[in-house]
């Protein structure tokens, strides 16, 4: 047959040859990069796939008198149990999948913990150490508050959204209040009365307007919501603080510059890190930078105020450092300039006074009770730092028990989260991945003009066998997505070590896809679903005429990820796009990755057919009913 | 099948509720005319002084409208939350609070200016409301919303809504809607899945063990919570103004509110009003009660004896055997109260106030005071000893 016939002086043939030939000598390369030359890498065999138990302490918290340290580990789904004088170890109490929050009741005899993948609350006795209670709560808890009285528990319900209140007896919901998009964390004020929300990804807003979030203010007695105090131009809020006065507030907080285009780094033009200040001693919110020119504050998390308000604490986890303001002169800064300065490199040094280097991706911090240490958890070094107050010095680092290696996917998690790598140490992966996930943002990425080409972020869970990468599907695997195109547009700095590119790589294809909260247990689907689904593969339209395959959804959206890993038309393209030609996004967790489409321009999943298929260029559906619109909804959540 | 002239009918009715200055625009006595009759015989007898008057609540009625703060005179819609009262209204929401009003309009995100309806959800304090462009969420001072493109909301003109426990329950131009506040799930109902003859729905009351939905032309639809079935209820004379036998059955297909409270459902429509008590039907007309008019626009049960009814005649209040209207004189315009005992017998009562107008579109209770929105303002009637 002709056209199996090979010749060897066929131009394309050989082509083809020195292209597989140039492969397999990179393939030989990168292999033996991973395999020689890292010598941190104690543990021998799989090294891409090992799967080390390390601790990954998230939060840190002491028993009213001082005398334990409780940590939160993360990664090894267990809350350890340190005497705060000698740091002994004094119990492991294992909780659920991923515990990320937790807090003591009002009477100190109960740690509640958040286990974030199991949407469950554990309730530990801390008379006894054991876990004496797991209650069911909403998708993805993240923290958890007790009212003074003992009666009610509020839960941030991340993937919900929402605030959801417990019975504290017996876990009994009893309602949810609305939260930010992306509830996950809650403080209650000293005075017990109201308890403040924050939420990592941005509220709603019109598309390529400021991003919009919230302090979601709840009133502790009657439970519920009396004020959102909106923070402009933030989406990433984080942990919040309130003196013991009652009079200050600071929460950290992500200020992107998402409309500007990114190649601006050199600018300062990704983020501004900063603590939105409110309450009586501030009058008006005011937002406050952290950063510095060449010495950023990324990805700011915690945030502790000492008890005489004389400092003001937070952990920098991009940064790796705990940033220390001086309060006192913070606020004399803040009411002598009445205008915005969110963005201005100068004001941090009026009243940051040292910047103390801790370990990796440093998260949750604690004061002790008399004030002279501050406990920070390194989450990516299975560490706690205990910083002397007095000197701001790291006195000791507790070690915690585990692997003491570090092993390729850990080095490739603390790339991740580092800002080391940027331009002046500005950002990290995780400054737009937040928590591995994603910012609910769209960016103005390429050099290529003012609002050219703008791309909506995108999940990065499960990723195998989604390539290739970027919108337009130029980078065919994930080496060149994190590499040259990250260091290039992104960091706009020197390109990564070879073999920490490669870990990073590794270490983004392990992420794994959260459990899917709209699927049932068992995997069979609802009748909404399943009539969902019968739209989804269908190839005759409700007229009875035959759909194109090209028009079908599980055509392009074909496979266990919802991709064919090819691009298409889907008559999506906007006047400032370059091509109309786009990758065919996979469709995990798609219920959890709004705004949706390239540009991110489709609000919810109904804007995708109700206002931008006007021609059923994105899959026949124009013929369809509203509920039946609704059901395809449902079936696509279930992916 | 449909008749063409019956949807005419639908068509202008359906104007006159979203316009009610159309229908103010005709002569008020045009329509329902024994009540009116009733009504001048009333004008006509000597009015006796509130102490010695039947027994029926009495009002001071303090009105808003424009002049004193309302966005809008017409008022669809009057939400009770403690202390707090909402009104929606053609222009906008607003919200009495320590004697003032804000306003909330669609540049602070609400779906469209027209409000009508609201519904509270008494576990969170969130108010929802139906507009002419969609459905609000008022949170904490925060409004979003839902629309037909932004979410599975089956259209934007929201005519009612009403929340149980974590399911917000709609009626809109086309179908009815459940949202559940957990899942983010929309359901949709109309023609396909449940016995809704026409999708024109117009109110809904939801409560943890049935939900009603009040259908134009359709009569009125009933889901059971515990078993998840639906059921209907219709006028059997059908689509016409006939009622053969009294208390048959529901007294019209038209209808337009439903309130379900201790176990009895209380049902208006533009050709008299029912209570149903799960077995046994009572309707109520001009003729054969102290109803001011058949053309009612919203009917709110306080329990399963008494409710308060609001028509294009006035407002009134049935106590299980006598009646009361509350309105400005058809006639002179003048404060008017009158009481219909259970034989009939009318007696007027001195009153030096009363509602806004007589094209009462929203009640709500406040304590033993009540708030009625109407065309021309809205009302709080303070009850008085």
């Amino acid at each position: 047959m002709k056209g199996t016939e090979v010749s060897w002086r066929n131009p394309s043939v050989i082509r083809t040859v020195a292209v597989a030939g140039l492969a397999l000598l990179a393939a030989a390369f990168f292999a033996v990069a991973l395999w020689t030359g890292r010598p941190v890498h104690a543990d021998q065999g799989n090294a891409a796939a090992e799967q080390l138990d390390y601790a990954s302490p998230l939060e840190v918290l002491l028993s009213p008198d001082g005398a334990r340290l409780y940590v939160l580990c993360q990664q090894s789904g267990d809350i350890r149990v340190l005497d705060a004088s000698t740091y002994a170890v004094i119990k492991t109490i294992a909780v659920g999948r991923l515990p990320r929050g937790f807090s003591l009741s009002a009477d100190g005899k109960r740690l509640f913990v958040t286990n974030s993948w199991d949407d469950t609350l554990s309730v530990i006795d801390t008379g006894t150490l054991a876990v004496v209670d797991t209650w069911p709560v909403g998708a993805e808890p993240s923290s958890v508050v007790e009212d003074r009285a003992g009666k009610r528990l509020f839960v941030a319900n991340r993937i919900s959204g929402d605030i959801a209140v417990l019975d504290a007896a017996t876990g009994a919901e009893e309602k949810r209040l609305l939260g930010g998009r992306g509830s996950s964390y809650l403080t209650l004020s000293p005075d017990g009365a109201r308890i403040y929300g924050t939420h990592i990804y941005p509220n709603p807003s019109p598309f390529r307007t400021p991003p919009q979030s919230e302090i979601t203010v709840i009133d502790t007695a009657r439970a519920v919501v009396i004020d959102r105090i909106p923070l402009h131009f933030v989406a990433g809020v984080f942990h919040l603080a309130i003196s013991a006065d009652g009079r200050l507030g600071a929460v950290a907080e992500y200020h992107p510059k998402n409309l500007v285009p990114l190649a601006h780094l050199e600018h300062g033009g990704a983020f501004a890190d900063t603590l939105t200040l409110f309450g009586a001693d501030v009058g008006k919110p005011v937002e406050i930078p952290l950063d510095e020119l060449e010495r950023y504050a990324a990805q700011p998390f915690g945030v502790a105020i000492a008890a005489d308000k004389s400092r003001l604490y937070v952990t920098c986890g991009g940064s790796e450092m705990v940033t220390v303001i001086d309060l006192p002169r913070l606020l004399r800064y803040v009411h002598a300039h009445p205008k915005p300065f969110a963005e201005d490199l100068s004001a941090s040094s009026n009243y940051v006074i040292a910047r103390i280097a801790v370990g990796h991706n440093p998260r949750g911090l604690v004061i002790s009770p008399d004030g002279r240490r501050l406990f920070v958890a390194n989450r990516l070094e299975d560490t706690i730092s205990a910083i002397d107050t007095r000197t701001n010095r790291v006195a000791s680092t507790i070690a915690l028990a585990g692997p003491k290696t570090v092993s390729l996917l850990r080095h490739g998690e603390q790339t991740f989260y580092t800002a080391r790598q940027s331009f002046q140490g500005q950002i990290g992966c995780a400054s737009c991945h937040i928590d591995s996930t994603l910012d609910g943002l769209n960016w103005d990425l390429e050099p290529d003009g003012f609002g050219r080409d703008i791309v909506d972020n995108r999940l990065l869970e499960d990723l195998r066998g989604t390539e290739p990468f970027k919108w337009n599907g130029g980078n065919p695997d994930l080496p060149t997505e994190c590499g040259p195109r990250t260091e290039k547009y992104f960091w706009r700095a020197e390109n990564y070590p070879p073999l920490t590119l490669a870990d990073l790589v590794v270490y983004v294809r392990s992420i794994p896809a959260r459990p899917n909260r709209w699927r049932l247990p068992g995997r069979e689907l609802t009748p909404a679903q399943e009539r969902g689904r019968a739209l989804f593969v269908r190839s005759v339209d409700k007229f009875g005429n035959p759909i194109p395959e090209g028009n079908r959804c599980a055509y392009c959206h074909s496979g266990p990820k919802g991709t064919s890993q090819k691009s298409f038309d889907v008559g999506t393209r906007k006047a400032t796009d370059g091509s109309a030609m786009l990758d065919t996004p996979q469709l995990t967790n798609i219920a959890l990755t709004a705004p949706y489409l390239h540009d991110g321009s489709a609000a919810t999943l109904e804007e995708i057919w109700t206002l931008f298929n006007p021609d059923d260029k994105h899959g026949r559906t124009n013929d369809l009913t509203k509920d039946e619109l609704n059901d395809l909804i449902e079936y696509l959540r279930t992916r | 099948m449909k008749k063409p002239a019956f949807h005419s009918f639908l068509m202008i009715a359906m104007l006159l509720a979203v316009a009610p200055q159309a229908l103010l625009a005709a002569p008020a006595s045009a329509t329902a005319s024994p009540a009116h009759h009733a009504a001048k015989a009333a004008s006509a007898a000597p009015q006796v002084p509130a102490s010695a008057a039947p027994q029926a609540p009495r009002f001071r009625f303090e009105n808003f409208t424009t002049a004193n703060g309302l966005p809008d005179n017409h008022v669809y819609s009057v939400l009770v939350d403690g202390d707090r009262i909402w009104a929606g209204t053609d222009n906008g929401l607003a919200l009495y609070e320590n004697g003032k009003w804000k306003v909330y309009t669609t540049k602070d995100g609400l779906a469209h200016r027209a409000v009508l309806s609201l519904a509270l959800d008494k576990r969170t304090g969130d108010v929802w409301a139906g507009t002419m462009g969609g459905l609000s969420r008022i949170s904490g001072g925060h409004i979003d919303t839902f629309t037909q493109l932004s979410s599975g909301l089956s259209n934007d003109v929201v005519y009612g809504v009403s929340v149980d426990g974590e399911d917000v329950w709609i009626a809109t131009a086309a179908g009815a809607c459940r949202l559940n506040l957990h899942t983010n799930q929309w359901s949709l109902y109309n023609e396909r899945n449940t016995p809704m003859n026409e999708i024109w729905v117009y109110a809904v009351n939801a409560t943890p063990s049935k939900v009603y939905y009040a259908v134009w032309g359709s009569g009125v639809l009933e889901y059971d919570q515990k078993t998840g079935r639906w059921d209907k209820y219709d006028d059997p004379d059908g689509e016409n103004e006939m009622v053969l036998f009294k208390d048959q059955g529901l007294i019209h297909e038209i209808v337009t509110s439903v309130s379900y409270v201790d176990n009895i459902l209380w049902v208006a429509t533009y050709f008299g009003d029912s209570r149903y008590d799960g077995r046994y039907w009572h309707n109520f007309l001009t003729k054969d009660s102290g109803l001011p008019s058949n053309f009612t626009n919203t009917v709110k049960g306080i329990d399963g004896k008494r409710a308060w009814f609001g028509t294009d005649k006035g407002l009134a209040y049935y106590d299980g055997a006598n009646w009361a209207v509350y309105r400005p004189s058809l006639t002179t315009g003048k404060p008017e109260m009158t009481v219909r005992d259970a034989q009939g017998k009318v007696t007027p009562v001195a009153v030096t106030t009363a509602p806004a107008h007589n094209y009462v579109l929203g009640i709500d209770f406040q304590g033993s005071d009540i708030w009625v929105a109407t065309a021309k303002g809205l009302s709080h009637g303070i009850r008085q000893p």
